[in-house]
Protein backbone atom coordinates (compact mmCIF):
# COMPACT_ATOMS: atom_id res chain seq x y z
CA UNK A 1 0.00 0.00 0.00
CA UNK A 2 1.43 3.47 -0.89
CA UNK A 3 2.23 5.65 2.06
CA UNK A 4 -0.16 8.10 1.18
CA UNK A 5 -3.23 5.79 1.43
CA UNK A 6 -2.33 4.97 4.98
CA UNK A 7 -4.12 6.27 7.55
CA UNK A 8 -4.24 5.91 11.16
CA UNK A 9 -7.02 4.93 13.18
CA UNK A 10 -8.91 7.10 15.40
CA UNK A 11 -7.58 6.13 18.71
CA UNK A 12 -3.83 5.92 17.10
CA UNK A 13 -4.18 9.80 15.67
CA UNK A 14 -4.53 10.79 18.81
CA UNK A 15 -1.90 9.26 20.25
CA UNK A 16 0.80 10.40 17.39
CA UNK A 17 -0.51 13.81 18.36
CA UNK A 18 0.80 13.53 21.78
CA UNK A 19 3.91 12.07 20.52
CA UNK A 20 5.80 15.29 20.09
CA UNK A 21 4.94 16.97 23.10
CA UNK A 22 5.96 13.76 24.96
CA UNK A 23 9.19 13.59 22.92
CA UNK A 24 10.22 17.65 23.93
CA UNK A 25 8.99 17.02 27.80
CA UNK A 26 10.65 14.34 27.98
CA UNK A 27 13.81 15.59 26.09
CA UNK A 28 13.61 19.23 28.56
CA UNK A 29 13.66 16.48 31.21
CA UNK A 30 16.66 14.91 30.45
CA UNK A 31 18.59 17.83 29.54
CA UNK A 32 17.44 19.82 32.76
CA UNK A 33 18.42 16.86 34.58
CA UNK A 34 22.01 16.86 32.53
CA UNK A 35 22.44 20.24 33.58
CA UNK A 36 21.40 20.46 37.12
CA UNK A 37 23.61 17.04 38.26
CA UNK A 38 26.48 18.61 36.74
CA UNK A 39 25.87 22.12 38.12
CA UNK A 40 23.03 22.49 40.71
CA UNK A 41 23.01 26.23 40.87
CA UNK A 42 22.64 26.16 37.03
CA UNK A 43 19.92 28.48 35.84
CA UNK A 44 19.24 28.05 31.84
CA UNK A 45 17.22 24.76 32.02
CA UNK A 46 15.18 24.48 35.20
CA UNK A 47 14.08 21.56 36.12
CA UNK A 48 10.42 21.12 35.53
CA UNK A 49 9.12 20.78 38.75
CA UNK A 50 10.69 24.61 39.48
CA UNK A 51 8.66 25.77 36.62
CA UNK A 52 5.70 24.33 38.09
CA UNK A 53 6.15 26.10 41.61
CA UNK A 54 7.41 29.03 40.12
CA UNK A 55 4.02 28.97 37.62
CA UNK A 56 2.11 28.86 40.75
CA UNK A 57 3.87 31.71 42.54
CA UNK A 58 3.44 34.20 39.67
CA UNK A 59 -0.30 32.95 39.79
CA UNK A 60 -1.37 33.43 43.13
CA UNK A 61 1.55 35.40 45.21
CA UNK A 62 0.63 38.93 45.33
CA UNK A 63 3.77 41.46 44.60
CA UNK A 64 4.96 42.91 47.62
CA UNK A 65 4.98 46.37 47.00
CA UNK A 66 2.11 47.11 44.21
CA UNK A 67 -0.13 44.18 46.24
CA UNK A 68 -1.44 43.12 42.69
CA UNK A 69 -0.50 39.48 40.88
CA UNK A 70 1.66 40.52 38.03
CA UNK A 71 0.77 37.52 35.74
CA UNK A 72 -2.99 39.07 35.64
CA UNK A 73 -1.66 42.69 35.47
CA UNK A 74 0.27 41.56 32.46
CA UNK A 75 -2.01 39.69 30.85
CA UNK A 76 -4.97 42.06 30.90
CA UNK A 77 -2.57 44.59 29.59
CA UNK A 78 -1.14 42.66 26.43
CA UNK A 79 -4.83 41.31 25.57
CA UNK A 80 -6.17 44.25 25.41
CA UNK A 81 -3.55 45.68 23.53
CA UNK A 82 -3.47 42.98 21.30
CA UNK A 83 -7.28 42.79 21.13
CA UNK A 84 -7.83 46.08 20.32
CA UNK A 85 -5.13 46.43 17.60
CA UNK A 86 -6.57 43.48 16.39
CA UNK A 87 -9.82 44.63 16.68
CA UNK A 88 -9.09 47.80 14.99
CA UNK A 89 -7.60 45.69 12.04
CA UNK A 90 -9.95 43.68 10.87
CA UNK A 91 -12.80 46.32 11.25
CA UNK A 92 -10.05 48.66 8.63
CA UNK A 93 -9.37 45.63 6.85
CA UNK A 94 -13.06 44.66 5.90
CA UNK A 95 -14.08 47.86 5.31
CA UNK A 96 -11.03 48.83 2.57
CA UNK A 97 -11.21 45.16 1.09
CA UNK A 98 -14.87 45.58 0.79
CA UNK A 99 -14.19 49.01 -1.25
CA UNK A 100 -11.20 47.91 -3.01
CA UNK A 101 -13.00 44.42 -4.15
CA UNK A 102 -15.93 45.99 -5.44
CA UNK A 103 -15.65 49.57 -6.57
CA UNK A 104 -13.09 50.07 -9.65
CA UNK A 105 -12.81 53.60 -8.38
CA UNK A 106 -11.30 52.54 -4.62
CA UNK A 107 -9.60 49.55 -6.39
CA UNK A 108 -7.61 51.98 -8.94
CA UNK A 109 -6.42 54.48 -5.99
CA UNK A 110 -5.69 52.17 -3.04
CA UNK A 111 -4.82 48.28 -4.06
CA UNK A 112 -0.85 49.90 -5.55
CA UNK A 113 -1.38 51.46 -2.43
CA UNK A 114 -1.90 48.51 0.03
CA UNK A 115 0.23 46.68 -1.72
CA UNK A 116 3.40 48.61 -1.11
CA UNK A 117 2.26 49.24 2.33
CA UNK A 118 2.39 45.55 2.86
CA UNK A 119 6.04 45.39 1.93
CA UNK A 120 7.10 48.36 4.79
CA UNK A 121 8.97 46.12 7.79
CA UNK A 122 7.16 47.17 10.12
CA UNK A 123 9.36 46.52 13.55
CA UNK A 124 11.24 48.81 11.66
CA UNK A 125 8.80 51.89 12.09
CA UNK A 126 8.99 51.26 15.80
CA UNK A 127 10.88 54.04 16.61
CA UNK A 128 8.85 56.55 14.37
CA UNK A 129 5.46 55.33 16.29
CA UNK A 130 7.37 55.78 19.63
CA UNK A 131 8.25 59.98 18.85
CA UNK A 132 4.37 60.24 17.16
CA UNK A 133 2.54 58.35 19.38
CA UNK A 134 4.30 58.90 22.51
CA UNK A 135 5.67 55.43 24.66
CA UNK A 136 2.15 54.74 25.91
CA UNK A 137 -0.98 52.09 24.52
CA UNK A 138 -1.40 53.83 21.30
CA UNK A 139 2.13 53.35 19.75
CA UNK A 140 1.60 49.47 20.53
CA UNK A 141 -1.69 49.54 19.19
CA UNK A 142 -0.53 51.43 16.11
CA UNK A 143 2.13 49.10 15.43
CA UNK A 144 0.27 45.94 15.33
CA UNK A 145 -2.81 47.73 13.12
CA UNK A 146 0.62 48.72 11.27
CA UNK A 147 1.78 45.61 10.64
CA UNK A 148 -1.28 43.11 9.72
CA UNK A 149 -3.99 45.63 8.31
CA UNK A 150 -1.94 45.87 4.75
CA UNK A 151 -1.99 41.68 4.34
CA UNK A 152 -5.20 41.43 5.98
CA UNK A 153 -6.94 44.25 3.39
CA UNK A 154 -5.26 42.49 0.24
CA UNK A 155 -6.45 39.47 0.97
CA UNK A 156 -9.90 40.27 1.57
CA UNK A 157 -9.98 42.43 -1.39
CA UNK A 158 -8.79 39.18 -3.58
CA UNK A 159 -11.67 37.16 -1.99
CA UNK A 160 -14.07 39.64 -2.58
CA UNK A 161 -12.98 39.72 -5.85
CA UNK A 162 -13.33 35.88 -5.95
CA UNK A 163 -16.88 35.83 -5.92
CA UNK A 164 -18.67 34.68 -8.97
CA UNK A 165 -19.50 37.76 -11.00
CA UNK A 166 -22.59 36.18 -11.82
CA UNK A 167 -23.86 36.32 -8.28
CA UNK A 168 -22.98 40.37 -8.42
CA UNK A 169 -24.81 40.39 -11.43
CA UNK A 170 -27.21 38.85 -10.24
CA UNK A 171 -28.00 41.28 -7.11
CA UNK A 172 -28.23 43.81 -9.67
CA UNK A 173 -31.43 42.33 -11.43
CA UNK A 174 -32.80 41.44 -8.19
CA UNK A 175 -32.15 46.01 -7.80
CA UNK A 176 -29.87 45.95 -4.92
CA UNK A 177 -28.18 48.92 -4.80
CA UNK A 178 -23.92 48.84 -4.47
CA UNK A 179 -24.27 49.28 -0.86
CA UNK A 180 -26.78 46.68 -0.25
CA UNK A 181 -24.36 44.15 -2.74
CA UNK A 182 -21.71 44.72 -0.37
CA UNK A 183 -23.64 44.75 2.90
CA UNK A 184 -26.09 41.37 1.70
CA UNK A 185 -23.60 39.33 -1.04
CA UNK A 186 -20.24 40.54 -0.40
CA UNK A 187 -19.79 41.27 3.00
CA UNK A 188 -21.56 37.64 4.25
CA UNK A 189 -19.60 35.61 2.04
CA UNK A 190 -16.06 37.27 3.37
CA UNK A 191 -16.78 37.00 6.96
CA UNK A 192 -15.19 33.63 7.38
CA UNK A 193 -12.01 34.62 5.44
CA UNK A 194 -11.80 37.75 7.63
CA UNK A 195 -11.79 35.37 10.62
CA UNK A 196 -9.62 33.28 9.23
CA UNK A 197 -7.19 36.22 8.56
CA UNK A 198 -7.46 37.11 11.90
CA UNK A 199 -6.49 33.66 13.29
CA UNK A 200 -3.52 33.78 10.59
CA UNK A 201 -2.33 37.40 11.74
CA UNK A 202 -2.23 36.75 15.28
CA UNK A 203 1.14 34.87 15.19
CA UNK A 204 2.28 38.41 13.79
CA UNK A 205 0.15 40.50 16.28
CA UNK A 206 2.07 38.52 19.19
CA UNK A 207 5.11 39.14 17.59
CA UNK A 208 4.76 42.83 16.92
CA UNK A 209 3.22 42.92 20.68
CA UNK A 210 5.87 41.76 22.48
CA UNK A 211 8.55 43.33 20.51
CA UNK A 212 6.85 47.01 21.49
CA UNK A 213 6.28 45.91 25.20
CA UNK A 214 10.06 44.97 25.09
CA UNK A 215 11.45 47.72 24.35
CA UNK A 216 9.05 50.40 25.48
CA UNK A 217 6.27 49.52 28.55
CA UNK A 218 6.27 49.19 32.29
CA UNK A 219 3.44 46.34 32.19
CA UNK A 220 2.55 43.34 29.66
CA UNK A 221 3.82 39.98 29.46
CA UNK A 222 6.44 41.12 26.56
CA UNK A 223 7.43 43.41 29.06
CA UNK A 224 7.81 40.88 31.95
CA UNK A 225 9.40 38.63 29.85
CA UNK A 226 12.56 40.82 28.89
CA UNK A 227 12.74 42.62 32.31
CA UNK A 228 13.30 39.26 33.67
CA UNK A 229 16.03 38.24 31.71
CA UNK A 230 18.24 40.63 33.19
CA UNK A 231 18.01 37.96 36.60
CA UNK A 232 18.15 35.21 34.17
CA UNK A 233 15.00 33.95 35.75
CA UNK A 234 14.02 31.12 32.99
CA UNK A 235 11.98 29.45 34.96
CA UNK A 236 9.91 32.92 34.70
CA UNK A 237 10.32 33.57 31.07
CA UNK A 238 9.55 29.69 29.95
CA UNK A 239 6.43 30.59 32.90
CA UNK A 240 5.24 33.50 30.61
CA UNK A 241 6.11 31.37 27.33
CA UNK A 242 3.86 28.56 28.24
CA UNK A 243 1.08 30.92 28.95
CA UNK A 244 1.47 33.11 26.00
CA UNK A 245 1.36 30.05 23.81
CA UNK A 246 -1.90 28.82 25.88
CA UNK A 247 -3.51 32.03 25.22
CA UNK A 248 -2.50 32.22 21.55
CA UNK A 249 -3.90 28.47 21.43
CA UNK A 250 -7.09 29.00 23.29
CA UNK A 251 -8.02 32.80 21.26
CA UNK A 252 -7.88 30.69 17.72
CA UNK A 253 -9.44 27.77 19.07
CA UNK A 254 -12.62 30.13 19.80
CA UNK A 255 -12.14 31.88 16.61
CA UNK A 256 -12.55 28.49 14.78
CA UNK A 257 -15.76 27.71 16.83
CA UNK A 258 -17.42 31.05 16.16
CA UNK A 259 -16.31 30.84 12.52
CA UNK A 260 -17.98 27.14 12.45
CA UNK A 261 -21.24 28.15 14.48
CA UNK A 262 -21.59 31.33 12.73
CA UNK A 263 -21.31 30.34 8.83
CA UNK A 264 -23.01 27.08 8.38
CA UNK A 265 -23.43 27.81 4.91
CA UNK A 266 -19.83 27.09 4.48
CA UNK A 267 -20.29 23.25 5.24
CA UNK A 268 -23.43 22.94 3.78
CA UNK A 269 -21.92 21.12 0.99
CA UNK A 270 -19.64 18.67 2.58
CA UNK B 1 -43.14 49.14 -31.71
CA UNK B 2 -41.91 45.77 -30.81
CA UNK B 3 -41.52 44.85 -27.19
CA UNK B 4 -37.42 43.74 -27.77
CA UNK B 5 -35.82 45.88 -29.95
CA UNK B 6 -32.20 45.55 -30.94
CA UNK B 7 -31.03 47.76 -33.89
CA UNK B 8 -27.55 47.44 -35.38
CA UNK B 9 -25.45 46.29 -32.29
CA UNK B 10 -21.77 45.70 -32.22
CA UNK B 11 -19.52 44.41 -30.16
CA UNK B 12 -16.08 44.44 -29.89
CA UNK B 13 -13.57 43.68 -27.00
CA UNK B 14 -9.71 45.14 -28.31
CA UNK B 15 -9.25 45.05 -31.84
CA UNK B 16 -10.93 41.79 -31.70
CA UNK B 17 -14.53 41.95 -33.29
CA UNK B 18 -17.70 39.66 -31.76
CA UNK B 19 -20.33 40.47 -32.96
CA UNK B 20 -21.44 42.97 -36.04
CA UNK B 21 -24.89 44.25 -37.54
CA UNK B 22 -26.91 42.22 -35.04
CA UNK B 23 -30.45 43.44 -35.31
CA UNK B 24 -33.42 41.30 -34.16
CA UNK B 25 -37.27 42.09 -32.58
CA UNK B 26 -39.12 39.82 -29.93
CA UNK B 27 -42.87 40.87 -29.61
CA UNK B 28 -43.91 40.48 -25.66
CA UNK B 29 -44.39 36.84 -24.17
CA UNK B 30 -42.21 35.17 -26.76
CA UNK B 31 -39.40 32.98 -26.16
CA UNK B 32 -36.29 33.34 -28.18
CA UNK B 33 -33.80 30.55 -28.40
CA UNK B 34 -30.29 31.54 -29.53
CA UNK B 35 -27.85 28.41 -31.16
CA UNK B 36 -24.28 28.96 -32.33
CA UNK B 37 -20.58 27.96 -32.12
CA UNK B 38 -19.30 28.18 -28.79
CA UNK B 39 -17.33 31.23 -29.09
CA UNK B 40 -18.96 32.75 -31.24
CA UNK B 41 -20.49 35.49 -28.75
CA UNK B 42 -23.93 34.12 -27.34
CA UNK B 43 -23.12 35.13 -24.17
CA UNK B 44 -22.00 38.42 -24.99
CA UNK B 45 -25.24 39.08 -27.00
CA UNK B 46 -26.72 37.76 -23.44
CA UNK B 47 -24.68 40.49 -21.45
CA UNK B 48 -25.83 43.34 -23.57
CA UNK B 49 -29.71 42.25 -23.44
CA UNK B 50 -28.38 42.09 -19.55
CA UNK B 51 -27.09 45.59 -19.60
CA UNK B 52 -23.84 44.23 -18.17
CA UNK B 53 -21.94 45.34 -21.21
CA UNK B 54 -22.83 48.03 -23.57
CA UNK B 55 -22.78 47.51 -27.08
CA UNK B 56 -20.17 48.93 -28.93
CA UNK B 57 -22.64 50.82 -31.43
CA UNK B 58 -26.20 50.16 -31.80
CA UNK B 59 -28.90 50.37 -29.83
CA UNK B 60 -31.02 47.77 -27.25
CA UNK B 61 -34.15 48.96 -25.76
CA UNK B 62 -37.30 47.54 -23.69
CA UNK B 63 -40.78 48.83 -24.79
CA UNK B 64 -38.84 51.96 -26.57
CA UNK B 65 -36.56 52.67 -23.57
CA UNK B 66 -33.38 54.04 -23.66
CA UNK B 67 -30.24 51.37 -24.02
CA UNK B 68 -29.68 50.41 -20.39
CA UNK B 69 -26.20 51.33 -18.48
CA UNK B 70 -26.49 48.81 -16.07
CA UNK B 71 -28.39 45.46 -14.83
CA UNK B 72 -31.60 46.15 -13.40
CA UNK B 73 -35.01 44.54 -12.47
CA UNK B 74 -36.49 44.92 -15.82
CA UNK B 75 -33.74 41.96 -16.69
CA UNK B 76 -33.82 38.56 -14.59
CA UNK B 77 -31.19 36.18 -15.25
CA UNK B 78 -30.01 32.95 -14.63
CA UNK B 79 -26.84 31.66 -15.52
CA UNK B 80 -25.38 27.88 -15.69
CA UNK B 81 -24.09 28.30 -12.13
CA UNK B 82 -23.64 30.34 -9.56
CA UNK B 83 -26.72 31.83 -9.90
CA UNK B 84 -28.28 31.94 -6.24
CA UNK B 85 -26.50 33.03 -3.04
CA UNK B 86 -24.66 30.34 -1.31
CA UNK B 87 -25.30 32.40 2.17
CA UNK B 88 -28.66 32.03 2.00
CA UNK B 89 -31.59 29.41 3.01
CA UNK B 90 -33.38 28.21 -0.27
CA UNK B 91 -36.11 30.57 1.51
CA UNK B 92 -34.08 33.38 1.84
CA UNK B 93 -32.63 33.23 -1.39
CA UNK B 94 -36.55 34.03 -2.88
CA UNK B 95 -37.01 36.65 -0.23
CA UNK B 96 -33.72 38.50 -1.40
CA UNK B 97 -35.54 38.94 -4.91
CA UNK B 98 -37.72 41.35 -2.88
CA UNK B 99 -35.96 42.31 -0.09
CA UNK B 100 -32.88 43.58 -1.98
CA UNK B 101 -34.41 46.30 -4.17
CA UNK B 102 -34.74 48.06 -0.39
CA UNK B 103 -32.77 50.62 1.42
CA UNK B 104 -31.17 48.17 3.50
CA UNK B 105 -31.53 44.81 1.21
CA UNK B 106 -34.10 43.34 3.75
CA UNK B 107 -37.91 43.81 4.43
CA UNK B 108 -39.36 44.29 7.97
CA UNK B 109 -42.23 43.85 10.03
CA UNK B 110 -45.33 43.58 7.81
CA UNK B 111 -44.15 43.70 4.57
CA UNK B 112 -41.74 40.78 5.65
CA UNK B 113 -44.82 38.83 6.28
CA UNK B 114 -46.15 38.70 3.03
CA UNK B 115 -43.07 38.51 0.92
CA UNK B 116 -42.26 35.28 3.06
CA UNK B 117 -46.13 34.37 2.20
CA UNK B 118 -45.19 34.86 -0.83
CA UNK B 119 -41.75 33.48 -0.84
CA UNK B 120 -43.79 29.83 0.51
CA UNK B 121 -46.03 30.34 -2.38
CA UNK B 122 -42.93 30.50 -4.90
CA UNK B 123 -41.45 27.48 -2.89
CA UNK B 124 -44.79 25.11 -3.81
CA UNK B 125 -44.50 26.49 -7.59
CA UNK B 126 -40.92 25.11 -7.39
CA UNK B 127 -41.03 21.62 -5.38
CA UNK B 128 -38.72 23.45 -2.84
CA UNK B 129 -40.73 23.54 -0.05
CA UNK B 130 -39.04 20.65 1.82
CA UNK B 131 -35.86 22.32 1.27
CA UNK B 132 -36.81 26.11 2.10
CA UNK B 133 -34.39 25.78 5.45
CA UNK B 134 -31.77 24.28 3.83
CA UNK B 135 -28.43 26.47 1.66
CA UNK B 136 -28.01 26.16 -1.80
CA UNK B 137 -24.89 23.97 -1.57
CA UNK B 138 -26.76 20.86 -0.22
CA UNK B 139 -29.09 21.25 -3.26
CA UNK B 140 -28.62 19.24 -6.68
CA UNK B 141 -27.97 20.87 -9.94
CA UNK B 142 -31.88 20.45 -11.13
CA UNK B 143 -33.03 22.01 -7.66
CA UNK B 144 -30.23 24.83 -7.85
CA UNK B 145 -31.47 26.02 -11.26
CA UNK B 146 -34.82 25.59 -10.37
CA UNK B 147 -34.32 28.15 -7.20
CA UNK B 148 -32.10 30.42 -9.55
CA UNK B 149 -35.40 30.43 -11.80
CA UNK B 150 -37.96 31.08 -9.43
CA UNK B 151 -35.50 33.76 -8.12
CA UNK B 152 -35.52 35.28 -10.57
CA UNK B 153 -39.33 35.34 -11.37
CA UNK B 154 -39.86 36.32 -8.05
CA UNK B 155 -38.34 39.72 -9.06
CA UNK B 156 -40.74 39.90 -12.21
CA UNK B 157 -39.07 40.89 -14.60
CA UNK B 158 -39.62 42.05 -18.09
CA UNK B 159 -37.60 39.84 -19.78
CA UNK B 160 -35.90 36.64 -18.49
CA UNK B 161 -32.36 35.77 -19.87
CA UNK B 162 -30.99 32.26 -19.85
CA UNK B 163 -27.32 31.50 -20.67
CA UNK B 164 -27.40 27.50 -20.63
CA UNK B 165 -29.46 26.91 -17.54
CA UNK B 166 -29.37 23.14 -18.34
CA UNK B 167 -26.09 22.83 -19.59
CA UNK B 168 -24.51 21.39 -16.59
CA UNK B 169 -27.50 18.81 -15.59
CA UNK B 170 -28.02 15.23 -16.85
CA UNK B 171 -30.70 13.90 -19.33
CA UNK B 172 -33.35 13.20 -16.75
CA UNK B 173 -33.39 16.42 -14.90
CA UNK B 174 -33.00 18.41 -17.81
CA UNK B 175 -36.02 16.73 -19.55
CA UNK B 176 -38.10 17.67 -15.64
CA UNK B 177 -36.29 21.32 -16.24
CA UNK B 178 -37.91 21.25 -19.58
CA UNK B 179 -41.52 20.73 -18.47
CA UNK B 180 -41.11 22.98 -15.42
CA UNK B 181 -40.22 25.89 -17.27
CA UNK B 182 -42.95 25.46 -19.73
CA UNK B 183 -45.43 25.03 -17.12
CA UNK B 184 -44.10 28.51 -16.07
CA UNK B 185 -43.89 29.96 -19.16
CA UNK B 186 -47.66 29.41 -19.63
CA UNK B 187 -48.82 30.86 -16.45
CA UNK B 188 -46.62 33.86 -16.56
CA UNK B 189 -45.94 34.95 -20.63
CA UNK B 190 -42.67 35.63 -19.76
CA UNK B 191 -40.37 36.89 -22.74
CA UNK B 192 -37.91 35.14 -22.66
CA UNK B 193 -33.50 34.82 -24.08
CA UNK B 194 -32.06 31.45 -24.29
CA UNK B 195 -28.96 30.59 -25.07
CA UNK B 196 -28.55 26.94 -25.43
CA UNK B 197 -25.51 23.95 -27.22
CA UNK B 198 -28.68 21.50 -27.47
CA UNK B 199 -30.62 22.42 -30.92
CA UNK B 200 -33.18 19.92 -30.18
CA UNK B 201 -34.10 22.35 -26.74
CA UNK B 202 -33.85 25.11 -28.83
CA UNK B 203 -36.30 24.03 -30.97
CA UNK B 204 -38.66 22.30 -28.14
CA UNK B 205 -38.68 25.25 -25.97
CA UNK B 206 -38.38 27.99 -28.58
CA UNK B 207 -40.94 29.71 -30.31
CA UNK B 208 -38.38 31.10 -32.66
CA UNK B 209 -34.26 30.01 -33.22
CA UNK B 210 -31.53 32.59 -33.83
CA UNK B 211 -28.38 30.94 -34.85
CA UNK B 212 -25.20 32.91 -34.57
CA UNK B 213 -22.15 32.54 -36.70
CA UNK B 214 -20.06 34.66 -38.82
CA UNK B 215 -21.19 35.58 -42.22
CA UNK B 216 -18.05 35.72 -43.82
CA UNK B 217 -14.78 34.36 -43.58
CA UNK B 218 -11.27 37.03 -43.62
CA UNK B 219 -8.76 34.28 -44.69
CA UNK B 220 -5.92 36.72 -43.38
CA UNK B 221 -7.71 37.68 -40.22
CA UNK B 222 -10.44 35.70 -38.50
CA UNK B 223 -10.78 38.36 -35.68
CA UNK B 224 -11.53 41.02 -38.03
CA UNK B 225 -15.07 39.71 -38.96
CA UNK B 226 -18.20 39.32 -35.82
CA UNK B 227 -20.48 37.04 -35.66
CA UNK B 228 -24.16 38.14 -37.08
CA UNK B 229 -27.85 36.47 -36.75
CA UNK B 230 -27.51 34.47 -40.00
CA UNK B 231 -31.29 32.48 -39.54
CA UNK B 232 -34.01 33.05 -37.77
CA UNK B 233 -36.38 29.66 -37.62
CA UNK B 234 -40.05 30.02 -36.89
CA UNK B 235 -39.93 26.82 -34.21
CA UNK B 236 -43.31 26.74 -33.08
CA UNK B 237 -45.61 24.04 -34.37
CA UNK B 238 -42.55 21.55 -34.62
CA UNK B 239 -40.27 23.89 -36.80
CA UNK B 240 -42.88 23.55 -39.12
CA UNK B 241 -43.98 27.22 -40.46
CA UNK B 242 -47.38 28.30 -41.49
CA UNK B 243 -49.28 25.27 -39.67
CA UNK B 244 -51.63 27.99 -38.38
CA UNK B 245 -52.00 29.27 -41.45
CA UNK B 246 -55.79 28.49 -41.66
CA UNK B 247 -56.10 29.98 -38.21
CA UNK B 248 -54.80 33.87 -39.78
CA UNK B 249 -56.42 33.03 -43.53
CA UNK B 250 -59.74 30.66 -43.02
CA UNK B 251 -60.87 31.59 -46.16
CA UNK B 252 -57.79 29.19 -47.82
CA UNK B 253 -60.18 25.87 -46.88
CA UNK B 254 -62.65 27.28 -48.99
CA UNK B 255 -60.66 27.00 -51.88
N1 LIG C 1 -14.65 40.56 -21.41
C1 LIG C 1 -14.07 40.02 -22.50
N2 LIG C 1 -12.88 40.50 -22.95
C2 LIG C 1 -12.29 39.97 -24.04
N3 LIG C 1 -12.78 38.95 -24.76
C3 LIG C 1 -13.96 38.42 -24.36
C4 LIG C 1 -14.66 38.92 -23.22
N4 LIG C 1 -15.80 38.21 -23.07
C5 LIG C 1 -15.81 37.32 -24.08
N5 LIG C 1 -14.71 37.44 -24.85
C6 LIG C 1 -14.43 36.68 -26.06
O1 LIG C 1 -15.51 36.86 -26.92
C7 LIG C 1 -15.84 35.66 -27.59
C8 LIG C 1 -17.30 35.36 -27.44
O2 LIG C 1 -17.53 34.98 -26.11
P1 LIG C 1 -18.93 34.45 -25.59
O3 LIG C 1 -18.78 34.09 -24.17
O4 LIG C 1 -19.98 35.43 -25.93
O5 LIG C 1 -19.13 33.14 -26.46
P2 LIG C 1 -20.31 32.09 -26.40
O6 LIG C 1 -20.94 32.07 -27.73
O7 LIG C 1 -21.20 32.34 -25.25
O8 LIG C 1 -19.51 30.77 -26.19
P3 LIG C 1 -19.91 29.46 -25.35
O9 LIG C 1 -20.85 28.70 -26.21
O10 LIG C 1 -18.62 28.74 -25.18
O11 LIG C 1 -20.52 29.90 -24.07
C9 LIG C 1 -14.94 34.58 -27.05
O12 LIG C 1 -13.93 34.33 -27.97
C10 LIG C 1 -14.36 35.19 -25.79
O13 LIG C 1 -13.02 34.79 -25.66
MG1 LIG D 1 -21.53 31.37 -23.37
Amino acid sequence: MRLINMRPARPGAVLLAAVPFVVLLVAYSIASDMRLAANPQDKLLPAPATIAETAQRLFTVPDKRSKEILLWQDTAASLARLLGGVGISAALSLIFGLAIGLLPYARATLSRFVAVLSMVPPLALLPILFIVFGLGELSKVVLIVIGITPFMTRDLAQRVMDIPKEQIVKAQTLGASSWVIAARVALPQVLPRLISNVRLSLGSAWLFLIAAEAVASNVGLGYRIFLVRRYLAMDVILTYVIWITLLAFVIDWLLKTVSRRAFPWMEAGL
Amino acid sequence: MSFVSVRNVWQRYGDRSILERVSVTAEEGEFVSIVGASGCGKSTFLRMLLAEERPYKGEISIEGGATAVEPNRERGVVFQKYSVFPHLTVRDNLMAAEGFQTRFGRLRGAARKEAAARADQMLTRIGLSHVAQQFPASLSGGMQQRLAIGQALTAKPRILLLDEPFGALDPGTRLQMHDFLMELRDETNMTVFMVTHDLEEAFKLGDRVLVFDKPRWDPQDPNVIGATITYDFDARHGGMPHQDILDHFPSLAAG
